[in-house]
């Protein structure tokens, strides 16, 4: 399973060459790898729905960090959405992106990338991997929607969507580091099996439940997802119909089995799905951009799944993979269809279509197969899972009925807005002619037909959904007895359904009287977003303008003045104080120590930059002579080698600087505090040093460790052993670090020069003259 | 500027890099003709010098980030003796990026064989002429840390260097 993932990473980072050819080609290419996913996973669908997949790689086992993975029916579910979806689509994009479009070469690699994330995310057994996985098809989703970044709306989109996610997302990490350390394991199917109790678990749900509530756009975290419409339609159909807004339900579905039973789980859920779903409805009511107006349809349905997955019964378990599967399949056929309207008629504006029906007939009754599915008609797999819905909430308590209560009011919602859908997009309004549009090629009907078919298939294949949802319930509790199928006879849930149909039909007579009143809604969330992010710029000015002043003295004397009194009391209140210290171990430290000290000395005395840091190179070079004396070759070596090369590189700042440190000398009244501070804070480390040597009482046990494993690691040089053998990720770490220095090195640099070129403004040097170099060098 | 490849005999030392030909290459005020001539033969041997420090790292002394900058302070006197006109073709971002995918693929490379990440083994093989050679798949980090130093060091002379250079020939202040 990692390889799969892997293969989807590495084929999506070696795409563009192929759509240096050719786009289309690009497209192809990409959508054969979750095809292969899908066949791959359908396969295995017999041990998935058995016992489960299980593979894992070691990843730092010292950490206890590995790649878990494992196939089991949620994850199998999860596929056919991810991957099969996300072929259908990729085949789609060969059609929808023109040949010549700057955004197709990008959007193949970033979406197969994408694709290669969600498969890793719910194949992942592992909490961490999860994360990781999770963060990745945030930031492509980030990529995807921002395009070229060059609209405002897009990147404004883009970075809401990254803003909201991420923001969970580190929630989540806490949480799931809270849950880890409860549970003692990472592994989800540990977890699963023995669920933790307790306050931390408390804590680390409601951080879950963050996340989960972001990534899939629950109240009020919801309007990042509408405003991500800006992207291409079928990015809009794969990251927020079919894959990414799933997450967050697929996390909740994940861990219901564990903590259904718990009220600080259930109750958000509840809570929070069911508004979610009737806020959604609402505001896709008055939505005008056909996009839009899904988009606010995929919020409600996400809090529909939100309640089925969290609720904990086995029956609403069993409607939640219903509706899951129901729900990818026709909002991915919406969403292609509008990228189709669009494409041929060249506008998604409810108002200004019309007639759209009549010209194209085949696409029109595919969308009506996926409305009829999104609105619960027989005999279509939404209708089996809104039956299973009412038919899990319609016993019991008080609660039960309100949720039963909320899900009809939701479904009504639904049912109008799938009509509001049909009727925006294709039928024929009055007093408007029929808008224009022109033939669409078989690359964006047949995928559009693929995805619409699976509603009927999906309802008559009943059975296959029931045994797959049957597996994943098992370990839910509720009526075993309970199946899912088209026809329960009469019973309370018909006549919900019926109740939803007549409803919404109504709603939708009424559109015209209703639409302003849907426009206006009471909570704003959109703009407590903008309120918040804008809040939160003032902050960080204020912050900014009272941390950063601009005065290097400044900012040296806070940073010794926090040393001085934070580590410094520690230290004298609970220091060991060496007994014995000899002033010296061999006889040449002396002379070496006495050059430091008197270039350092003479560091303070010098009013000339050049002489300054020819000092401090002084300094450095005695403390290489130090480390060679105490039998630290490798140490001294870099250390003259870093010496030297700073040497050279302030000699090359120095070529802009003044010669001298300041024209005029500093008061006695500064003068004073400066010396007192330096020297306090220069004897501070000297203690330091002699404190920290006398800690160590004795050989530390990974030093002896070490140097008993070096020859094992096959290196003579214990240092050399450390930083590529037992210290290996640190090192990689460093040079992430190095690399990151020099690319802020170059583009400070470099900036003022492309500031220039772009405004065509006269160069501003400073004082570099011969006169001036030669002042510096001396 | 660059010689023929029919060059006669006699002009086979001919230096290739145009800031070791005579003529204007550089303010002749700065030139130092000593600097280049020791420049000249020290670059070389310092490079190989610090490809020795990197293989030699595991046993003595050495290591990629010291061979590195060893091997980037050549290049700092290639700068001071010839200018920026003595830069290097490659760009110091590409050998950055080489570096840092080096070091990655090393790290990754045992997962390939379901060895944990970062895994090291040993490499034994016997070359003719030369004999048994053994090292540590670690070298590979090494060498991955090496380009990368290399690159920061080149990146450092090209806007430190060559970048205010440039800026102060922009602004028409002579040198």
């Amino acid at each position: 399973m990692l390889a799969l993932v892997a293969a989807h990473l590495v084929v999506a980072g070696l795409l563009p060459l192929v759509s240096a050819r050719s786009t289309r080609a690009a497209f192809g290419v990409a959508a054969v790898l979750p095809a292969a996913t899908l066949l791959w996973a359908l396969a295995n669908a017999g041990a998935a729905l058995g016992g489960g997949l299980d593979e894992t790689t070691a990843w730092s086992p010292a950490l206890g960090l590995e790649l878990s993975f494992r196939l089991d029916a949620l994850g199998l579910a999860m596929i056919v959405l991810v991957s099969g979806i996300g072929a259908v689509i990729l085949a789609y994009c060969t059609g929808y992106f023109g040949a010549g479009s700057p955004d197709a070469t990008r959007s193949a690699a970033l979406l197969l990338a994408f694709a290669g994330a969600m498969l890793g995310l719910v194949l992942a057994d592992d909490l961490l991997t999860l994360y990781v996985f999770w963060e990745l098809t945030s930031i492509a989703s980030f990529l995807l929607v921002g395009q070229g970044g060059e609209r405002r709306e897009e990147r404004r989109a883009a970075v809401q969507a990254l803003l909201v996610t991420v923001f969970g997302g580190l929630a989540m990490l806490l949480g799931f580091v809270l849950l880890g350390e409860a549970a003692g394991t990472y592994r989800i199917s540990e977890i699963l099996a023995d669920p933790p109790r307790g306050g931390l678990v408390t804590a680390a749900l409601l951080l879950i439940l963050l996340g989960a509530f972001t990534k899939s756009a629950q109240l009020p975290f919801h309007p990042w997802l509408p405003a991500a419409m800006v992207a291409p339609t079928p990015v809009s159909a794969y990251l927020h119909a079919a894959s990414m807004v799933k997450a967050g339900v697929y996390l909740v579905a994940r861990l219901s089995p564990a903590f259904s039973d718990l009220a600080v789980w259930t109750v958000p859920v509840l809570v929070a799905g069911v508004g979610t779903m009737l806020v959604g409805g609402w505001r896709a009511l008055s939505a005008t951009d056909l996009k839009r107006l899904l988009a606010f349809g995929t919020v409600s349905q996400l809090g529909f799944l939100m309640v089925l997955f969290g609720a904990g019964g086995r029956v609403a378990a069993m409607a939640g993979i219903a509706m899951l599967l129901a729900h990818g399949m026709f909002k991915a056929t919406l969403f292609l269809t509008v990228g189709a309207v669009d494409h041929a008629t060249g506008t998604r504006d409810v108002r200004e279509l019309s007639g759209v029906g009549r010209a194209l007939p085949g696409l029109a009754v595919a969308a009506v197969l996926a409305a009829a599915s999104m609105a619960g008609l027989p005999p279509l797999i939404g209708f089996v899972g809104k039956e299973a819905a009412f038919e899990a909430f319609l016993h019991g308590t008080v609660e039960n009925w309100a949720v039963a209560a909320g899900l009809l009011l939701g479904s009504v919602l639904t049912v109008a807005y799938s009509a509001r859908f049909l009727w925006g997009a294709f039928a024929r309004k009055p007093g408007r002619d029929a808008t224009e549009t022109h033939g669409l090629g078989p690359a964006l009907t047949i995928p559009v037909w693929l995805c619409a078919a699976a509603g009927p298939v999906l309802g008559i294949a009943t059975p296959v959904v029931d045994a797959e949802a049957a597996s994943y319930a098992a370990a839910l509790p509720g009526d075993p007895a309970y199946h899912l199928a088209l026809w329960h006879g009469f019973g309370v849930p018909l006549l919900f359904s019926a109740v939803a149909l007549a409803g919404g039909l109504a709603l939708h007579a009424a559109r015209d009287r209703l639409a302003p009143l849907a426009d206006r809604s009471p909570l704003d969330a959109q703009r407590a977003y903008e309120r918040t992010i804008a809040g939160i710029g003032r902050v960080a000015v204020g912050v900014t303008g009272r941390l950063q002043i601009g005065s290097l003295p400044a900012y040296l004397a806070t940073i010794l003045v926090t040393f001085v009194l934070l580590p410094g009391v520690a230290m004298v209140i609970a220091g060991a104080w060496p007994t014995a210290a000899p002033l010296y171990h061999e006889a040449i430290q002396v002379p070496l120590a006495i050059v430091v000290v008197i270039a350092a000395l003479a560091v303070t005395r010098a009013r000339r930059r050049f002489t300054a840091v020819l000092l401090v190179g002084v300094i450095g070079y005695g403390v290489g002579g130090l480390f060679i004396v105490d039998g630290a070759p490798d140490l001294a070596l870099a250390q003259f080698l870093v010496e030297t090369l700073s040497l050279v590189a302030f000699v090359f700042v120095l070529r802009r600087l003044p010669a001298h440190f300041t024209e005029t000398r500093p008061s006695r009244r500064i003068r004073v505090p400066k010396a007192m501070l330096g020297a306090v804070a220069g004897f501070a480390v000297a203690v330091f040093a002699l404190v920290l040597s006398a800690a160590r009482t004795g050989p530390a046990t990974t030093s002896a460790e070490l140097a008993r494993l070096t020859p094992e690691a096959g290196a003579s040089n214990v240092i050399s052993a450390i930083l590529v053998d037992f210290r290996a990720l640190d090192t990689v770490g460093e040079i992430g670090v190095l690399f990151v220095a020099a690319a802020g090195v170059a583009s400070l640099v470099l900036a003022t020069r492309y500031d220039r070129r772009s405004r065509g403004a006269p160069v501003e040097s400073g004082q570099s003259t011969p006169q001036h170099e030669e002042d510096v060098l001396g | 500027m660059t010689p023929p490849d029919d060059k006669p005999f006699e002009e086979w030392d001919r230096p290739r890099q145009a800031w070791m030909l005579s003529g204007d290459c550089r303010g002749y005020r700065q030139r130092t003709l000593l600097l280049e001539m020791t420049t000249r033969a020290l670059f070389p041997t310092v490079l190989v010098f610090s490809v020795y420090l990197l293989l030699v790292g595991h046993y003595g002394p050495g290591g990629g980030f010291a061979a590195g900058l060893v091997a980037g302070l050549a290049f700092v006197l290639r700068y001071i003796a010839g200018g920026s006109d003595a830069a290097v073709r490659v760009r110091p971002p590409v050998l950055i990026g080489l570096g840092l995918a080096v070091a990655l693929l090393t790290a990754l490379a045992p997962t390939v064989v379901g060895a944990p990440v970062l895994a090291t083994t040993k490499l034994a093989l016997d070359v003719p002429l030369i004999g048994h050679v053994e090292t540590q798949t670690s070298v590979f980090l090494d060498v991955g840390v090496y380009l990368l130093i290399v690159g920061v060091v080149l990146d450092l002379l090209r806007s430190l260097g060559a970048g205010i250079e440039r800026d102060m020939r922009d602004a028409g202040e002579p040198r």
